[in-house]
């Protein structure tokens, strides 16, 4: 879902959004809520990054005529809400829909970018989601912000052929994950079963999750932090391990190097996502029918628990005069089965729809074409996802990680990945403290 | 315009004159105009909108979720005592002079040598040459430093596979210890180009009857270039000095590009890359300005110091 190398476009952007916050005044962000009790045929401007967005909505303006969505695509998520947030700023801007991350939806809530769709009907699709998707999107409050569209459960890839040749299996726990890395770079030591990647806070979020924990929390009208709570230093330390042993790689994802890395067969496993596929297939194409896919490596042995990393929803701006017709594409989008089954096949996506399983994602994806039970797998990964709440600062814990961890991944060093997780964890809260959160 | 051509012959003497010095005035004015409601709205008024951010502040209540629980507050010069108390700003400006020791003078220093090559009589196929080195320039920042970014990964670094077919070994450029040259390389690769083609031009312009005059004093090429093109192009060596201290202050394209291929370079590398992360990662255009009028001023003040101490030395034969 990230594209290394986006930094220029980012750059535009940012040029783009610094001319448009110089060029405009501060206004104030009020709603204009039954503001569109009109009738008549509206248009609706959607930013989205999914590929192939514009052709889902094809199929809804085929039958909508009244109701016109076009598709603004974006960059990507980080891009996309800088670019709303800008736009709410400057009081004018906003699209009517827009796809927002999970964890982007408390920041934008903060900044009053979104409407409360609970007042439009949006309660009605609440049985079409799991209870994790469903907290995402309420923060655990009376308010919806937004409809669940995919989830991003973790999943595990590894080489077979490798693992076969070795004499390896999947691997059930970290433990067993621990011993394969020590066994394949043993074997041939410039192959790695993996790498801790600084660049990427959101992969690091889900492993956390898988072992229980909640970087944010909501108690009364107090936010709490928990970056560096026992489950998390688990995670840390375990993934310290690993790199200052040596056995796993400590560079970053998604730059040239991991992608070539992943196509010869020097990087033999991914802990990665349910949409994981489609970066192999662009990445390692040489290496297609040589992986698997497995749910991920467990704590305790037998137990069933999981993480996210991505998937994204859809949310109404605050800026909308036609949240009604807004909402009534929202609900067509992610939980019509016509619209589903062309969001999992056309857009590639994992529908937060937990109908979806059954009607839509009956072929496993062409990259693993030889392992018929990969939305099966997909299936048990996803109704093992943890609870987790994002707090309104994601953005800055993010951006903590990216310099604690690297620096620690860089030392190879066990104690410094702590020391990284107490660092994100005091720049998070100090954070939060400075803008006048109640913080408990 | 008009007004100056309107000055036909007139009977009233006293009148036209009154026009005359009217239009004398006024047309100046008028056709600054442009230029000034230009500056006004693209210079000044943003400026003056960032100092006004840098002077605010966002307040929140409770939980900040409710529609009216973020307000935006006078901070007086919170945001400023923030930046400078800020632990990575620090590092970043240290940072940006050790990278400014490398960059200006290897810089320049190539820039001149080039610049003398070209410019010497026994110099072959200097058309070619001038456009070869001035060639990196035309190069966007970001494009090259994707080029040079594949060049020092070394998985997929041709230099690296060389180094390994011939058993030589190659450090990690992107480690950290040699990332600043790493960046450098890109800048100055980048850079010699330009400040090479101002240093030339103006050793065109040096009339060549002086060099007859010392070639008949019996001086050699080296001596040529040392005693009298060096000394007269040392206004044009300042000036691309002064650029390019400039542009290493606002060093940001190059690094930002680089950063998602290593661990050795930070969101807060540079001053202006933890301007951009504050304001776009973190969502806090307000301290982000405060930094952005430090470094405003920072450059401006350091600029100033620099032709203070060159300027009587290069410019005094003008005065």
């Amino acid at each position: 879902m990230r594209i290394a190398f986006k930094a220029g476009a980012l750059a535009a952007v940012a040029a783009l959004a610094l001319t448009t916050a110089a060029c405009s005044s501060p206004a104030s962000t009020g709603d204009t809520d039954g503001a569109s009790s009109d009738s008549g045929p509206v248009n609706l401007t959607y930013w989205a990054w999914a590929p192939n967005m514009d052709k889902v909505v094809d199929i809804w303006n085929k039958s909508h005529p009244d109701i016109t969505v076009t598709v603004n695509k974006q960059d990507g998520g980080d891009a996309a809400v800088t670019k709303l947030l800008t736009a709410i700023k400057a009081g004018s801007g906003a699209p009517d829909l827009m796809q927002a991350e999970y964890q982007k939806i408390p920041t934008l809530v903060s900044a009053g970018a979104l409407k409360d769709l609970s007042k439009l009907g949006a309660a009605s699709t609440k049985s079409d989601f799991t209870a994790g998707a469903w907290n995402a999107v309420t923060l655990g409050s009376s308010a919806i912000y937004a409809v669940p569209q995919d989830t991003g459960p973790m999943m595990f890839y590894y080489r077979k052929d490798v693992f076969k040749k070795l004499g390896l299996k999947a691997p059930a726990t970290w433990d067993d994950y621990a011993k394969a890395a020590e066994v394949i770079h043993k074997a041939d030591p410039t192959q790695y079963l993996g790498t801790f990647s600084s660049g990427d806070p959101g992969w690091f979020a889900g492993l956390t999750q898988q072992a229980g924990a909640s970087w944010w929390s909501i108690s009364g009208q107090s936010w709490g932090v928990d970056i560096d709570s026992a489950a998390s230093k688990k995670v840390a330390s375990y993934w310290g391990g690993l790199v200052q042993k040596g056995v796993i790689d400590n560079d970053p994802m998604y730059t040239p190097a991991w992608n070539a890395a992943l196509n010869d067969g020097k990087q033999v496993g991914w802990i990665s996502a349910v949409w994981g596929p489609g970066v192999l297939a662009g990445n390692a194409g040489k290496t297609k029918g040589d992986w698997a896919a497995a749910t991920l490596p467990q704590w305790t042995a037998g137990a069933n628990a999981n993480g996210n990393w991505g998937g994204s929803s859809t949310a109404v701006t605050a800026q909308s005069e036609h949240p009604q017709q807004a909402m009534q594409f929202i609900k067509w989008l992610n939980t019509d089965p016509t619209a589903v089954k062309a969001l999992a096949q056309i857009a590639n996506i994992y529908p937060a729809d937990v109908h979806a399983t059954d009607s839509a994602l009956t072929t496993a994806p062409d990259f693993f074409s030889d392992q018929s039970d990969f939305y099966q797998v997909a299936a048990k990964a996803s109704a093992a996802v943890q609870p987790f709440t994002y707090g309104p600062n994601v953005n800055v814990a993010y951006s903590a990680y990216t310099d604690a961890f690297a620096k620690a991944a860089q030392a190879k060093q066990q104690s410094q990945f702590l020391s990284a997780l107490s660092s994100m964890q005091s720049t998070t809260t100090s954070d939060l403290k400075k803008s006048g959160f109640s913080v408990k | 315009m008009t007004a100056v051509t309107q000055t036909a012959p007139r009977p009233a003497v006293a009148k036209r004159r009154r026009r005359d010095l009217r239009s004398r005035v006024l047309t100046p004015y008028a056709m600054l105009l442009p230029g000034i409601v230009l500056f006004l709205a693209f210079m000044a008024a943003p400026i003056l909108y960032t100092v006004v951010l840098s002077l605010q502040t966002v307040k929140v209540e409770g939980l900040g979720l409710g529609p009216d629980s973020r307000s935006v507050v006078f901070a007086g010069l919170e945001n400023y005592a923030n930046s400078l108390a800020d632990p990575e700003f620090g590092a970043s400006v240290l940072r940006v002079f050790l990278y400014g020791l490398i960059v200006i003078p290897l810089m320049l220093g190539f820039a001149l040598l080039f610049a003398l090559l070209l410019d010497s009589k026994r110099s072959r196929a200097t058309r070619f040459s001038r456009v070869a080195i001035f060639l990196p320039y035309a190069v966007p920042a970001v494009i090259s430093s994707l080029l040079w970014g594949f060049l020092y990964l070394p998985s997929v670094s041709p230099f690296v596979f060389l180094a390994n077919l011939l058993n030589v070994p190659v450090p990690n450029v992107l480690g950290p210890n040699l990332v600043m040259f790493a960046v450098a390389n890109i800048a100055i690769w980048g850079g010699v180009g330009f400040n090479m083609i101002v240093i030339y031009t103006s050793l065109r312009a040096i009339p060549s009857d002086i060099y007859e005059a010392a070639r008949i004093d019996g001086a050699t090429e080296v001596q040529i270039a040392w005693r009298i093109k060096i000394p007269i192009v040392i206004p044009s060596l300042i000036m691309t000095a002064l650029f390019s201290i400039i542009a290493t202050l606002q060093v940001f394209a190059e690094p930002t590009t680089l950063r998602p291929l290593t661990n050795s370079l930070s969101t807060s590398w540079t001053p202006l890359m933890k301007v951009y992360r504050d304001a776009f990662t973190r969502n806090d255009i307000y301290s982000a300005a405060a930094t952005s009028v430090l470094i405003a001023v920072g450059t401006f003040v350091l600029s100033f110091l620099f032709l203070r101490v060159v300027q009587r030395r290069a410019f005094g034969q003008e005065d």
